[in-house]
């Protein structure tokens, strides 16, 4: 998976966002109405995808929609 | 990994109480309608239960456990052991277990305690019960499961306030021909995470307990009021679970597809969902009760069972996985066998 195949991923799991509307460079926790829901959202879809399992450190650790998924993929 | 085996003693009944008051989800003023919509598809909690400020767990696990005596399931005389798990006692002592004895008229001669956990107390309940009836002449005991959670929920916080609910259950078990297996764990190290920090006498109430304080993300609360870590105990949770309930069924011999029911503690939908996929169990044998009731602590279990099934569907003999995880960190479950398993519909709270 490429980093905007991600982007696009995370799209689709917010709902309610229109494709295109997130890029990698984006700080994730600017996605529109981002709220703690949403970073257990994050975790699932990155468990469910990836079997990656992230914590509270992790999430705090990276700023951007790209840092995320590169902490995702140094995991694999 | 702690395993447990019990045999000789089974679950005959079951029975729940919840308070009349509902509570909405949709009626929390203090969501935007983003987070209201994220709230409900993600935690599945639509509305729960709030019992009246003068009433306790021990009220609504006394009344659950009552309906045994009114259908003639059993009687007060025939009760050997009474256990309450509890995080909400009515006093900080005596334990509510030995009020219980007295209130539902059991004999002089029964074993009455408390046990202090939540999420995972129905599992460690199960087992403390079960063990104590295979080792002992008693041929039936009482395991009341409840609390009321709401005193300890601040309204300005988002995390809890919407996520919990109030309930009690109590669940008969005699003398039997089943082996149960119980696999129980515990890592300390996730204690803050879950947490009423304030009135105990690490931090005894002073001043300054119920002070609310603003830690932002929508969340204003008091050292006395429940504190959740989500995405830590969501970590901890898809992290735990699986390999527990995998250890639990290894050692029992039992196939997962042999498994009639995987009954999960109902911390929160989204979740459970995740941990249900993560161990490849087909939606139909999960039921939930979370939409209705929410997060009810170590009630959630039993009342999942009385709110889901009737006698019929319970009828014959059952092999019923549960899990209970979550408070401390604590987690177990459990492969129990039941035949016939008596379940009375979900009562509404009628002072």
């Amino acid at each position: 998976m490429t980093v905007v195949e991600f982007t696009r991923l995370l799209e689709k799991e917010f709902e309610d966002i229109e494709e295109g509307t997130l890029i990698p460079s984006m700080n994730y926790r600017e996605i529109p109405e981002f709220s703690s829901m949403h970073a257990l959202i994050l975790i699932a879809l990155i468990d469910s995808e990836f079997d990656v399992l992230l914590n509270g450190e992790d999430l705090r650790s990276v700023n951007t929609i790209e840092e995320l998924f590169n902490l995702v993929t140094e995991r694999l | 990994m702690s395993v447990v085996k019990t045999s000789g003693v089974q679950i005959e009944a079951i029975s729940a109480c919840v308070p009349g008051k509902i509570v909405k989800t949709e009626d929390y003023p203090l969501f935007t309608k983003s987070e209201l919509k994220f709230f409900q598809s993600g935690t599945g909690v639509k509305e729960r239960r709030f019992a009246d400020n003068n009433v306790c767990a021990s009220d609504l696990c006394e009344r659950a456990a009552r309906a045994f005596f009114d259908s003639g399931i059993t009687k007060p005389e025939e009760i050997g052991v009474i256990i309450f798990v509890t995080q909400s006692p009515d006093y900080i002592l005596p334990a509510s277990a030995i009020l219980l004895q007295q209130r539902l008229q059991l004999g002089k001669n029964v074993l009455a305690f408390d046990i202090n956990l939540g999420c995972s107390g129905y599992i460690y309940g199960l087992s403390v019960i079960s063990s104590l009836m295979t080792a002992s002449n008693i041929e039936k005991g009482l395991l009341l499961c409840g609390d009321v959670s709401s005193p300890s929920l601040s309204y300005e916080d988002k995390s809890v306030y919407p996520l919990f609910g109030d309930a009690g259950t109590a669940t008969l078990l005699r003398k039997g021909e089943v082996e149960s297996v119980f696999n129980l764990q515990t890592d300390g190290s996730g204690h803050a995470s879950i947490i009423i920090p304030g009135g105990g006498t690490r931090n005894p109430v002073c001043s300054t307990t119920f002070e609310k304080k603003d830690f932002g993300n929508g969340i204003i609360r008091a050292d006395r009021d429940l504190h959740l870590d989500g995405v830590e105990v969501f970590n901890f949770a898809l992290r735990e679970v699986k390999p527990n309930v995998t250890k639990v069924l290894e050692t029992a011999g039992v196939e997962q597809d042999e498994v009639d029911y995987l009954i999960m503690h109902q911390a929160n939908k989204l979740m459970n969902e995740t941990v249900r996929k993560k161990m490849k169990f087909p939606e139909e044998k999960v039921p939930y009760s979370i939409d209705v009731y929410g997060n009810t602590s170590s009630a959630s279990i039993p009342l999942t069972i009385a709110h889901c099934f009737t006698n019929e569907e319970l009828s014959g003999k059952k092999k019923l996985l549960l899990s209970g995880f979550g408070v401390g960190y604590s987690w177990g479950s459990a492969i129990v066998q039941t035949d016939n398993l008596k379940v009375i519909p979900v009562i509404e709270f009628d002072e």
